[in-house]
């Protein structure tokens, strides 16, 4: 059984963090998309979470759904944020999958062997 | 959290380029969590989605400070398969009236794990049809909690209505290697549908059946 631990206590609430905004500013974001930050551009100016953000991100790549869980933040906040950064130029992401319609079948042949050679 | 930051897994191999999902879903205590910690390669994490609309007005509202929110917990791990290519499980209730969530969940997902439980096989019905709404392909695995009935699989894919091509198989969602072969058994079956049944990644709700 889950034990239920509500992430709820957080010191400011999530729309204070978001700025009122519910939706991001782009909807291309998945919950696998992988997220790179940029390390050229100064955390200046960045509210406390967006720093947070992005230094959780620097040392390597991470998909928003991490995020979110590493930051205790709820998906569609964590999305806001993100897409912040990137408007900033401080996050890029790699796409989710390239265009995958004719390899998808590529693509889980490649997670049926992946999954197999974990046997 | 710092702890497991500092750890070297936390991260992606640098080399990986692509991500895919799969939903493993099923009733309340069905053994979702067990199952994506039993195979996770990180920590398993959580996070939450809060809904907004159209929770409100059925949900058990005991206990809830915000009468307008539900919060649906997602717990997931992470599982590197190659150099370049890295899956996420994703455990989340099966529930018809989250909606929105499930557009969110199944968009991208190459197919879904429905766990059962031999004791509560009805409670999967909801799971599954929710699925079935969204095109999701999936596979059924029984999680096998000992004090459960032991039915023949025959008598449970009858029970459960499922189609005559539709896995279904046992597994300890406790044990690596018994997890492992049910999402094993749910790929090989995704392999079998032709390319229109298999869902697109991204944008292209209804894929794109080629007539002539």
């Amino acid at each position: 059984m889950t034990p239920r631990r509500r992430p709820t206590d957080r010191l400011v609430r999530s729309y204070v963090v978001t700025d009122g905004r519910a939706h991001p500013t782009r909807n291309t974001l998945d919950l696998v998309t992988l997220l790179i930050a940029t390390d050229d551009l100064p955390l200046t100016g960045l509210n406390p979470e967006k720093r947070r953000l992005m230094e959780l991100c620097r040392p390597g790549a991470l998909s928003v759904a991490e995020v979110a869980g590493h930051l205790s933040l709820p998906v569609g906040v964590a999305k806001v944020l993100i897409a912040d950064l990137m408007d900033s130029g401080h996050i890029v992401t790699r796409a989710p999958i390239p265009a995958a319609r004719p390899t998808d079948a590529r693509i889980l042949q490649e997670v049926l062997d992946g999954l197999r050679a974990r046997l | 959290m710092d702890s497991a930051l500092a750890s070297d897994d936390v991260y992606l191999r640098p080399s990986v380029q692509t991500a895919v999902k799969l939903l493993i879903v099923g009733h309340f205590a069905v053994g979702k969590t067990t199952f994506v910690g039993t195979l996770s390669e990180i920590r398993p994490l959580r996070t939450e989605e809060v809904m907004t609309e159209a929770g409100a007005l059925v949900d058990d509202l005991a206990g809830m400070r915000d009468k307008t929110t539900t919060t649906v917990a997602l717990d997931f791990g992470r599982l590197t398969l190659n150099d370049r290519l890295v899956l996420y499980l994703f455990g989340t209730p099966g529930q018809q009236r989250f909606t929105r969530l499930w557009q969110d969940m199944t968009q991208g997902a190459l197919g879904a794990l429905v766990l059962a439980d031999t004791r509560r096989l009805s409670q999967s019905f909801e799971v599954m049809g929710v699925l079935e709404e969204h095109g999701l392909p999936y596979a059924v695995a029984l999680n096998q909690f000992h004090d459960a009935p032991a039915y023949e699989l025959d008598e449970v894919r009858e029970a459960l209505d499922l189609l005559p091509e539709t896995p279904l198989v046992r597994c300890d969602a406790r044990d690596r290697v018994s997890s492992t072969r049910a999402l094993i058994r749910l790929v090989e079956y995704l392999l079998t549908l032709p390319p229109s049944r298999l869902r697109q990644s991204e944008g292209t709700p209804d894929g794109h059946l080629e007539h002539a």
